[in-house]
């Protein structure tokens, strides 16, 4: 049975139903730009859980990053490629394959952590708040190395995706 | 004071709607934005043992698959619209140039 349910959890419920329900939304929509969209309701309900877990600085990120950036990208992609609608144009024939697969994968995971943290006799425990400063004295103090090679993967990345992308016309 | 099976169900359900949109989409932003979702459940994850454990740790790798997210991103549509510049089609199912 479940114990007491604070603010927090009801909060929670409502982020995880609303983001849940369009991160399905996201696989099923028939028209892209919709998907887009439904996708940043997703990212937006996952900013609000991190907000809820007292992981401040990782909400604003995804916030930032995710909802300005790479929702963006993502538009942009669906513009410059002019994408069918409709279901038979988007979605391939192993349609049936993928939904038990993903179906399967879903109640695995959730029989896995039923069996490992029983949800009756889960407790709650205290919020670990963190601040942004927590966070950069972590980040500096004992992820230094990491940062810079995520800094090298991300100029990398930059530079890749330039070269990839431009239109090439020593070629033609 | 979120107790942690909840965190984990609702990231398994995006993990699964993500692997259900990487298996069931032909086109390849689609595709993009399924592995999208895969990647946020398992900073719901990251995030949520953290706040468990009282380690910032957590907290680190999920701002780092966040960083590695958008380099994929920016990667893969500039794959996708090279694809469609060449081909006319960005259909995950057609491209076979590569095939064995």
């Amino acid at each position: 049975m479940i114990a007491t349910v604070s603010a927090q959890e009801y909060a929670f419920v409502v982020l995880a139903v609303v983001g849940g329900v369009s991160a399905i939304s996201v696989v099923l929509a028939r028209n892209v730009v919709h998907a887009a969209l439904y996708l940043v309701v997703t990212l937006l309900s996952v900013g609000g859980v991190y907000l809820l877990l007292g992981a401040e600085f990782v909400a604003w990120v995804q916030i930032l990053i995710y909802v300005g950036a790479i929702v963006i990208l993502f538009l942009f992609g669906l513009m410059l490629t002019k994408a069918p609608i409709g279901r038979d144009l988007l979605d391939n024939q192993n349609r049936w394959i993928g939904g038990v697969v993903g179906f399967g994968v879903f109640l695995g995971l959730v029989f896995l952590i039923q069996d490992a943290y029983k949800v009756q006799d889960s407790v709650a425990r205290t919020t670990f708040r963190t601040t942004t400063g927590d966070v950069g004295i972590s980040l500096f103090r004992d992820y230094v190395l990491p940062f810079e090679a995520m800094s090298f993967l991300l100029l990398a990345a930059l530079i890749g995706a330039v070269v990839l992308a431009r239109k090439d016309e020593a070629a033609k | 004071m979120i107790r942690l099976p909840f965190v984990l169900f609702f990231s398994a359900l995006l993990f699964s709607a993500g692997v259900y949109g990487v298996l069931a989409r032909r086109n390849a932003v689609m595709v993009l934005m399924a592995i999208e979702l895969m990647l946020n459940a398992v900073n719901v994850n990251l995030v949520a043992f953290g706040s468990d454990r009282h380690d910032v740790g957590g907290q680190m790798f999920a701002l780092f698959v966040i960083a590695v997210a958008a380099a994929e991103v920016g990667i893969g549509l500039a794959i996708v619209i090279l694809l469609y510049r060449n081909r006319e089609s960005i259909n995950v199912d057609e491209v076979n140039l590569l095939k064995w």
